[in-house]
């Protein structure tokens, strides 16, 4: 296998209560990378970070990152693994009860033996890269969402890991925010030589900042490719989730009978 | 709605439920002890618990203590009166504190003032996935949030009770000998013949701090074991108090029986 | 909440629960007085003990030497042995007296010791010889009113 893939994902599958949420999933993650993965919403992209990040156990198939296999390890050993990647949370999942500076300072702290100096240091240029370094006295609540949203992106690059994977870094934000993070993710993964894994489902940002894309439907990957692929490409889901069409191989819709057999059909005793 | 099968089969379920919960509550108690070291090694992060649990409590600890004492000297004394032994006062009030009231009450309170406040904390940290962010740090919840708020509630739970009793006493003596005149000298000197240090006072730490024990894993059991939505982590909240009254209640029973059997 | 005064206040709580507990041991229970490191056992025989507990005090002089450790009722003699833990302290002759008093009319009934004169004193596990029983309440009164009864005869 080449080294300069850093995840490799092979027929990955996870079944949730009996329901596949993942049927043979296959991915190659180049080091140095930013790859989204895109998808509608409950397509299984959340549990796909959480099989690589070990949180959940996948039902079948396996997941490589670096050298090591993630579905086969101990849980002390996933603990030492995952010193070396980072994750933003959907909604940031800052500490309520710490300030900025010390949510940011948290993995440090927790996992190096620095002195309070050069965690002072350290916490400032993470923080002076997302723009929030006079902010660090605030509390979490007091933060709006975009900026809880750079202060989490700031604790999970805080021990320079070489893995990121952002949770819809985007969700809940207004445009300039979100153009805001979706610069810093490219900027902090260039400058720490990281790699980065990216799930969402924004696809105009996205194309702007990403090296590869991989569409997710029905726990099966559909479509793949770089952005200029992806604009040009004639496949009918890339086309409909591209231009937010509403009609196509995707439905919204709730599978249902039709409506007019439902109303028809009266009221029936449940 | 109400046919009988759908009834046992609710009435099933909810056993089957309770003794699945019950099974992962002895293993969760388990990895609290496992994953203590964190607590001891890092002392400021269980420093801040019992603030938290004890520091916070005490207000309502001390002040109910000495309601509780006061209604003791006045209840005691009409009683007592009757008898013509007034003098005997110090001994009853001693003894309902530092046998029962003391521990009994302290855990009930203490369950509604800090157990609540430990599962909404922590309920709330799993709704907002901070609990999950934190293990995907290579930080255990359980070694850094779990076990410290459960060693705090431990370590403040006998202090309170004690507050609780003393204070308790501190308002017979002020009722009995105070306000209504019982010799101070008889009020002291029969509550030491009475009370026995290892007998009575001694068990009524050893209730307090297995109440402490119950009362702190039931708090952070249900929210951890909670339904990250806030409909979820209220209802976790409620089954903290009534789960722990009636945990206190049945422990006191039984331990009631074990330590005061037989004698006297 | 700045650290120093965090634990500046569990200091301080920690601090007012073990006083707490020092009031509770010292000025409610008695841990001063109870406290007897090395005790012996005395064993004394009683037709009757009236209302005596366990855990009672052994009095002698009127000072608590000791506390009463076991009751028993002895099925070969028909009498109650009363086992006692008196403090090691203090010895007491052969023939010491023990009786079951009540402090007051209605309080707790105690096992008094009487010392007598003997030069040889009572060692570890020996059997008290001599012993007085309980005063039963409804006995005295009866006697008493017997007594009286007497006396008015005699009189006229």
């Amino acid at each position: 296998m080449p080294d300069d893939i850093l995840v490799d994902i092979e027929d990955l599958q996870f079944n949730y209560d009996g329901r596949p949420v993942l049927q043979g999933i296959n991915m190659k993650i180049p080091r140095g990378k930013v790859v989204a993965i895109m998808g509608g919403s409950g397509c299984g992209k959340t549990t796909l970070l959480r099989c690589i990040g070990g949180q959940l156990r996948p039902t079948g198939g396996r997941v490589r990152l670096e050298k090591h296999q993630v579905c086969e390890m101990s849980e002390a050993e996933l603990y030492r693994l995952r010193r070396k990647m980072g994750m933003l949370f959907q909604f940031g999942a800052l500490f309520t009860d710490m300030s900025v500076f010390d949510n940011v300072a948290f993995p440090l702290r927790e996992h190096t033996d620095m002195s309070e100096e050069m965690i002072r240091d350290l916490v400032m240029m993470k923080l002076e890269a997302v723009g929030l370094r006079g902010a660090r006295k605030l509390m979490p609540g007091e933060l709006s969402g975009g900026m809880a949203r750079r202060v989490a992106l700031a604790r999970a690059v805080a021990l320079d890991p070489m893995l990121v994977m952002y949770d819809e870094p985007f969700t809940g934000l207004d445009p300039i925010a979100l153009g805001v993070i979706g610069q810093l993710i490219r900027k902090l993964n260039d400058a720490l030589g990281a790699t980065s894994i990216m799930v969402t489902h924004d696809i105009h940002e996205s194309l702007l900042i990403v090296d590869y894309i991989y569409f997710l439907n029905g726990g099966r990957v559909v479509a793949e490719g770089t952005p200029d692929e992806i604009r040009a490409s004639k496949d009918p889901f890339v086309h409909q989730f591209v231009y937010a069409e509403v009609e196509g191989p995707v439905h919204f819709d709730y599978p249902a009978p039709s409506i007019r057999q439902e109303l028809l059909a009266g009221v029936t005793r449940v | 709605m109400f046919s009988p099968a759908s009834l046992i089969r609710k009435l099933g379920h909810a056993t089957v439920e309770r003794i699945w919960r019950l099974g992962f509550a002895a293993r969760f108690f388990v990895a609290i002890l496992r994953l203590s070291g964190t607590s001891f090694r890092r002392l400021p992060l269980t420093l801040r618990e019992i603030y938290f649990s004890g520091v916070l409590s005490l207000l309502i600890i001390l002040v109910s203590g000495l309601f509780v004492g006061l209604v003791l000297g006045l209840q005691g004394f009409e009683t007592l009166q009757r008898y013509g032994s007034t003098e005997a006062l110090g001994v009853l009030v001693a003894l309902s504190l530092t046998r029962e009231l003391g521990p009994v009450v302290a855990a009930l309170l203490f369950a509604s003032r800090a157990g609540s406040s430990v599962t909404a904390e922590i309920g709330l940290m799993k709704a907002t996935e901070q609990l999950k962010a934190m293990d995907m740090m290579a930080v255990n919840p359980i070694a850094r949030v779990v076990a410290p708020r459960f060693w705090g509630g431990v370590v403040a739970m006998p202090l309170l009770a004690a507050m609780f009793s003393a204070m308790g006493v501190l308002g017979g003596w002020l009722i009995g000998v105070v306000f209504i005149g019982v010799d101070d000298g008889a009020f002291w000197s029969q509550m030491q013949a009475g009370v026995d240090w290892r007998y009575d006072v001694w068990n009524g730490v050893i209730k307090s701090f297995v109440f402490g024990i119950a009362v702190s894993l039931i708090a952070v059991f249900e929210g951890y074991d909670s339904v990250p939505t806030a409909e979820g982590v209220s209802r976790a909240i409620t089954r903290t108090v009534v789960t722990s009254a009636l945990t206190i209640l049945a422990l006191d029973f039984v331990l009631t029986s074990f330590m005061f059997r037989g004698a006297s | 909440m700045n650290r120093t005064v965090l634990d500046l206040w569990v200091g301080f709580f920690v601090a007012l629960g073990i006083a707490a507990l020092l009031f509770l041991a010292l000025k409610v229970g008695n841990l001063s007085s109870a406290h007897m490191s090395e005790t012996y056992v005395l064993q004394a025989k009683f037709d009757n003990i009236g209302g005596l507990k366990v855990r009672g005090p052994v009095k002698s002089a009127g000072v608590v030497v000791g506390r009463i450790a076991e009751i028993k009722f002895d099925p070969v003699s028909y009498e109650a042995v009363v086992t006692l833990n008196v403090d090691g302290r203090y010895q007491f002759p052969k023939d010491t007296f023990a009786s079951i008093y009540t402090a007051g009319l209605l309080g707790e009934q105690y096992v008094g010791l009487d010392v007598g004169g003997d030069e040889k004193m009572l060692k570890a596990g020996d059997t008290i010889a001599k012993t007085q029983s309980a005063v039963v309440l409804e006995k005295m009164i009866s006697q008493f009113l017997f007594s009286k009864a007497a006396d008015g005869q005699d009189k006229k």
